[in-house]
């Protein structure tokens, strides 16, 4: 890794923390409706794993998508225009928090139903294998509480039965919306899991950005060579209220220990300096940039135009197909791109 | 032409679609190495390997979520539900992501795939195992939703079905399957979806019906013609999109109208397309529009009671002497 992919990889993480924090902003303004689900604590994961896979890897992951977006390279602006349900959103405005893709970014959403996407992962792996692209994996995140619905062990089983190239990731934050790993789970260690379908599987800390490219590249190897499914655990923490990411903004000593010990983007921040990568001068550059990119994103997507009315009807089927409205046929129809 | 059954104008539809495209492949519950549980695909293992007709895990939602997945790679998977009935295990896929993929993600997410489903009762397999749930799909935008009442159409369908960019769910009816037609055997014969169609011409009573009902009107429609009433027999074909056109102009001439299908009555088949006739005709109703459809039961296992609870050609000729006022 060369110094300015460290400190590209390091803005990347505090644009993904910036960024929800001001979607936090902007969701009790009433800018931002539906829900929204942050991922401040996971910034490690989602950099990690995106700043190692290939471009033909495709990436599918649960409704906490806004980290995955920017990490699979869709632009900030992009991402916080969908925020605010604007035309210029990568979902032109019509998904929303959880339905962020960008298809030519081999990033295939944002899949707000709970487990749903597993067995879809699953066939888009299915799909590389028919279609002779072995060197594709298909990355697949989900949290832990999707471990706990049948669409995962369908999936899973699928996955094995057809040998099927595809890196499942459990980000384990510990808690399935209010109800911890193990009042839901079976098992407390979610890998334990794939031993029931003869999967290869480990859990590593996911809160160490350098340790998640080590450990997913060797992963990812490992399916290339030898094809087939392996579950990765990563163990993670979604935090908000301890959410900022800017140094300075922590006074006493103390704090900014446990910031350089217990957040991803301290612990990035602290091992940069104390590897002699970055100065404390040239993070701080590069943090305030990091900034900047989501004001202007906020900016843009503030002023990103609605939808036009005649949006409703389009991509409701990708073919020539009769629309109606309110039981009315209307004279146009749905046509996709 | 050739005279075959609807079950073999189905396997040759799907036979046609696989040795013209290789991105068109199977999926499902037995239908590799058995054969398919209704022999559709017997033959098709050894003529395209396990790679092109994979039997699948007892999973729906494994085998329509792992169809989508394949889809968005661009492949054309036809899925195969045993019966319509285990949908509801794979309901989520089938309206939460095939339905909505396309739209939630303003276009950028294509589909092209078939869910091919048996629906229908009358053959003893009790209430788990005998529905006709078809308007339930009808309900979700996104979805096309095709069921062929002969077999010419069941090929023509079909193989615009697999040719389609969008999830289209292929409904069969298993009472139909030893159901002999004239199918034209062209490769490229295509019947578009979403077009109703006219299968009989008379201008005394219009009959709405699909699927199994098709036949059943047609039986219908010719003791009416015995008593001097000329029934025009309208098949939906689609139930998604809805093609009111041959229908509304049908009931412009006949003023009088029955719909026929083998669900239940309530927020049914028959209880749209009276509405929409009512919408869209409404000055030209001289009789109240007739729904025959299925007794509002489970349906029983006992063939005596489970024949009474379905609806019968005679169920429909009544029906149609009472709205002429015969």
């Amino acid at each position: 890794m060369e110094k300015s992919d460290y400190l590209d990889l390091y803005r990347e993480m505090v644009v993904i923390r910036r960024l929800e924090e001001r979607a936090a902003e902007l969701y009790q303004k009433g800018k931002i409706g539906g829900f929204l689900h942050l991922y401040i604590g996971q910034e490690a994961v989602c950099a990690g794993i995106g700043s190692v896979r290939q471009p033909q890897d495709r990436i599918i992951t649960a409704y906490r998508d806004h980290g995955w977006a920017i990490s699979s390279g869709i632009d900030p602006k992009v991402v916080m225009a969908e925020l605010l349900g604007k035309v210029d959103g990568c979902s032109k405005g019509k998904g929303g928090s959880m339905h962020m893709a960008d298809v030519d970014k081999n990033f295939w959403g944002g899949h707000a139903i709970v487990g749903a996407h597993i067995p879809i992962a699953a066939g888009m792996a299915l799909g590389d294998v028919y279609q002779g692209n072995d060197d594709a994996v298909t990355i697949c995140m989900f949290g832990d509480g999707a471990t706990n619905i049948g669409f995962f062990h369908e999936g899973l089983n699928l996955s094995k039965v057809w040998d099927l190239p595809v890196l499942w990731v459990c980000e384990n934050n510990q808690y399935g919306m209010g109800t911890s790993v193990d009042r839901a789970s079976a098992v407390s260690e979610i890998r334990q899991k794939a031993e029931g379908y003869g999967m290869p599987n480990e859990r590593i800390e996911g809160m160490n950005v350098i340790q998640v490219r080590e450990d997913a590249t060797r992963v990812l190897d490992r399916i290339r060579k030898e094809g087939g499914p392996y579950l990765l655990e990563v163990l993670t923490y979604r935090y908000r209220g301890h959410s900022m990411g800017d140094p300075e903004r922590y006074r006493e000593k103390e704090e900014v220990k446990h910031w350089e010990e217990s957040d991803p983007i301290g612990i990035f921040h602290k091992y940069l300096r104390d590897e002699g990568i970055a100065t404390e001068a040239e993070l701080e550059a590069t943090f305030k940039e990091a900034e900047k990119i989501v004001e202007d994103a906020v900016d843009f997507a503030e002023n990103s135009p609605d939808p036009e009315d005649e949006a409703l009807f389009d991509h409701i089927y990708a073919e020539p197909t009769p629309v109606e409205y309110k039981g009315y046929r209307l004279e146009r129809e749905s046509e996709g791109r | 032409m050739a005279r075959m059954t609807m079950r073999e104008a189905i396997s040759k539809a799907l036979w046609e679609e696989m040795e013209r495209d290789e991105n068109v492949f199977i999926m499902g519950e037995e239908v590799g190495v058995w054969g398919g549980t209704y022999a559709v695909t017997k033959g098709f293992y050894d003529r395209f390997g396990e790679k092109r007709v994979r039997d699948t895990p007892i999973a729906e939602a494994a085998i329509i979520g792992g169809a989508i997945g394949a889809a968005l790679t661009g492949l054309r998977p036809i899925a195969e539900l045993m019966t319509i009935n285990f949908a509801f295990v794979a309901m989520d896929h089938i309206v939460n992501e095939a339905a909505k993929l396309h739209y939630m993600f303003a276009g950028q997410f294509k589909l092209p795939m078939v869910i091919r489903a048996v629906s229908g009762g009358g053959r003893q397999l009790g209430a788990t195992h005998s529905q006709t749930p078809d308007a339930v799909f009808a309900h979700f935008p996104g979805l096309k939703v095709v069921s062929p009442g002969t077999p010419e159409d069941a090929k023509g369908l079909l193989k615009s079905a697999i040719r389609s960019d969008d999830p289209v769910l292929f409904i069969e009816n298993a009472t139909l399957y030893q159901a002999k037609g004239e199918v034209p055997e062209d490769e490229d014969y295509l019947e578009p979806l979403g077009k109703s169609k006219v299968q009989r011409e008379g201008d005394d009573v219009t009959i709405v019906a699909y699927s199994k009902m098709v036949p059943s009107a047609l039986e219908a429609a010719d003791m009416l013609a015995e008593d001097g009433i000329e029934a025009q027999v309208v098949d939906l074909r689609s139930l998604r999109p809805l093609d009111m056109g041959p229908v509304i102009d049908s009931f412009k001439r006949t003023n009088r109208a029955v719909i026929a299908e083998e669900g239940w009555r309530s927020y049914g088949v028959g209880s749209e397309v009276s509405a929409r006739i009512y919408e869209l005709a409404f000055d030209y109703v001289d009789a109240p529009v007739k729904r025959v459809a299925q007794a509002e039961v489970p349906l029983p296992y006992n063939a005596h009671l489970e024949q009474l609870a379905l609806p019968q050609t005679e169920d429909i000729y009544h029906a149609a002497k009472e709205v002429v006022y015969g």
